[in-house]
């Protein structure tokens, strides 16, 4: 096998009432590394998730030229139920994702695997580890809609990771949560990053995403605008604002220093970079 | 000064007898504010908004609204005051065209006719939806749908605006946009009160911001005070803007700097570097 998760090759993709909603998407991603994907809305990012686990084509139609390969595995040759067990997607609404079946917790993630077959005991073993990786220990027993904003979304995670999937992909995992839950839900992800997941997350969160990704791929009206190392793509600070995306604002901040007073900074991406680069610059550190 | 546009005294609230939303909260409003209600989920914020307008009525204390108990008039009376737009713009639109939607308020308080139309078409170009007014409020995408919501609230033309989370689901474009709406609105003697998560946008727009927790006010000032405030923000698990965290450590280190917008820190910064040089 390659030493690619994702290997995707001039991806175009047109819904069968929207046309052109991704154009000529090139990327790969290693193994153990994290792609975020920022944009503004309506810039074909949910539409890229889909596509790595195939519900795009398989389950929305329209119009797909291109390779997707994920895991080895062509999309267009495998079903949405193979490709499950190997790329997790977890949608912005954790509602979503949830079966509304369970009573519990527990059989919350259990259900998936249920409905794949698997034996009593390997349920029992990875439904354990999954609810200990998203921090859910204690809750097995809790009903899920007692929870939390951010409980629920790391529930959401769990049902996938319960999966073993060899990437994971999270459409906008803190777009509706309040901080603690935004909190939450970016220590797990941060947790699962260092521990050598393969992860692709849209997030317009830029400020904590500069402080895990590895590469960063700014979409704009299908298009990739701009790809490659956080720190490269996170700099591009026109680039950005031109597509409606914030950019950290440390980053922004000393990209405006140096515009108009010609100061010589390193250019930051986040806040503790920035703490160094100016404490050292105004010389109290 | 004048007098309070709303004064909220002791106000307690219970949803029923086990969940305490509002533990005795008071708090005035002048006419022209522009402030931010901060707070987790569960903190009563939205619980404390719906109570300007008479959607929830205090179980204890009470709220007057130019002079008006909320619990003993009627509700058409205090949102002629108060306007208040939704976090979730499903759960207020209805019609089915942009222009029913927004001339649904002021025909209900029996505005009609030529005042009608200037008043719909004063809506929509506040909130730049002008050329939509034929279309179906459902065909828009989410950012214009908040939008619409806003300007069936603007065209009742209420004193007040209270707004639930009007930057969830937007990106960077939407907010500049709602962040200017609300100056504009503010700029035009509307008092605006928005409840959000969004410190960033916080620190750009409001004036006053209020933080709550557990139905309680844990601090009320200027937006830079609170937003200054970053170990009572920590406890109540609120990060503040990258910039006021930036300014505040660097202060810690013994550098002359109070920023909490990318543009303060820009000038202060410009100063202390030449002074370096």
């Amino acid at each position: 096998m390659s030493e690619y998760v994702i290997e995707v090759e001039n991806l175009s993709y047109s819904y069968p009432r929207k046309a052109n909603v991704l154009r000529n998407i090139s990327f790969k991603v290693k193994k153990g590394e994290v792609l975020g994907i920022i944009g503004p809305n309506g810039a074909g990012k949910s539409t890229l998730c889909k596509a790595l686990n195939g519900l795009v084509p398989h389950f929305y139609g329209g119009r797909f030229s291109g390779r997707v390969v994920v895991a080895g595995m062509n999309t267009l040759e495998h079903t949405v139920a193979e490709l499950a067990t190997k790329v997790g997607l977890v949608f912005q609404d954790p509602e979503e994702q949830l079966s509304g079946v369970a009573l519990t917790v527990y059989e919350e993630v259990a259900f998936g695997l249920s409905m794949l077959g698997f034996p009593k005991e390997e349920i029992d073993v990875r439904v354990k580890e999954a609810i200990k990786k998203v921090g859910l220990e204690g809750l097995e027993w809790r009903a899920p809609f007692e929870l939390s904003g951010g409980q629920t979304q790391r529930l959401a995670i769990a049902t996938v990771l319960a999966l073993k999937p060899e990437v994971l992909v999270l459409d906008e995992p803190t777009a509706q949560l309040d901080p603690i839950g935004k909190f939450e839900v970016f220590s797990v992800i941060k947790k699962l990053a260092e521990e050598g997941s393969t992860i692709v997350v849209v997030e317009h969160e830029i400020e904590e995403l500069a402080t895990f990704a590895d590469n960063i791929m700014l979409l704009n009206e299908g298009r990739v605008v701009a790809y490659g190392p956080a720190r490269k793509v996170l700099g591009m600070v026109e680039e950005l604002k031109k597509c409606g995306v914030n950019p950290p604002s440390v980053t922004e901040l000393t990209y405006l220093l140096k515009k108009e007073v010609g100061v010589d900074l390193e250019v930051p991406i986040t806040l503790e970079e920035a703490i160094k680069i100016y404490g050292e610059a105004l010389g109290v550190m | 000064m004048a007098e309070p546009i709303i004064k909220v005294e002791n106000v307690w609230f219970a949803y029923d007898d086990k969940v305490v939303a509002l533990r005795g909260v008071s708090l005035d409003i002048y006419p022209g504010e522009m402030i931010a209600i901060i707070g987790q989920n569960g903190g009563g914020k939205t619980t404390l908004a719906k109570h300007l307008n008479g959607l929830l009525k205090p179980k204890k204390g009470r709220v007057l609204v130019k002079g008006m108990d909320t619990r003993y008039t009627p509700t058409h009376k205090i949102v002629k005051v108060v306007g208040y737009v939704f976090q979730n713009p499903s759960h207020q639109l209805f019609a089915s065209t942009v222009y029913d939607e927004v001339a649904y308020g002021p025909k209900n308080l029996g505005i009609e006719g030529e005042e009608l139309d200037k008043r719909v078409k004063w809506a929509l170009s506040m909130v730049g939806l002008e050329g939509y007014e034929k279309e179906n409020p459902y065909d828009l995408d989410y950012g214009k749908m908040k939008l619409l919501t806003i300007a069936s609230v603007i065209s009742m033309d209420p004193e007040v605006f209270v707004l639930d989370e009007p930057t969830t689901g937007q990106d960077h474009r939407g907010r500049m946009i709602l962040a200017d709406l609300c100056k504009k609105l503010n700029e035009q003697g509307k008092t605006v009160i928005v409840i959000t998560h969004d410190m960033k946008f916080v620190a750009e727009v409001a004036r006053r911001t209020i933080l709550m927790a557990d139905g309680r006010i844990v601090l009320d000032g200027p937006t830079r005070e609170v937003m200054s405030a970053i170990d009572v923000l920590r406890k109540a698990a609120i990060k503040p803007p990258q910039i006021a965290e930036f300014s505040y450590r660097l202060r810690e280190a013994g550098v002359n700097i109070n920023a909490i917008t990318i543009s303060e820190a820009l000038e202060q910064l410009k100063a202390l570097l030449s002074a370096r040089r």
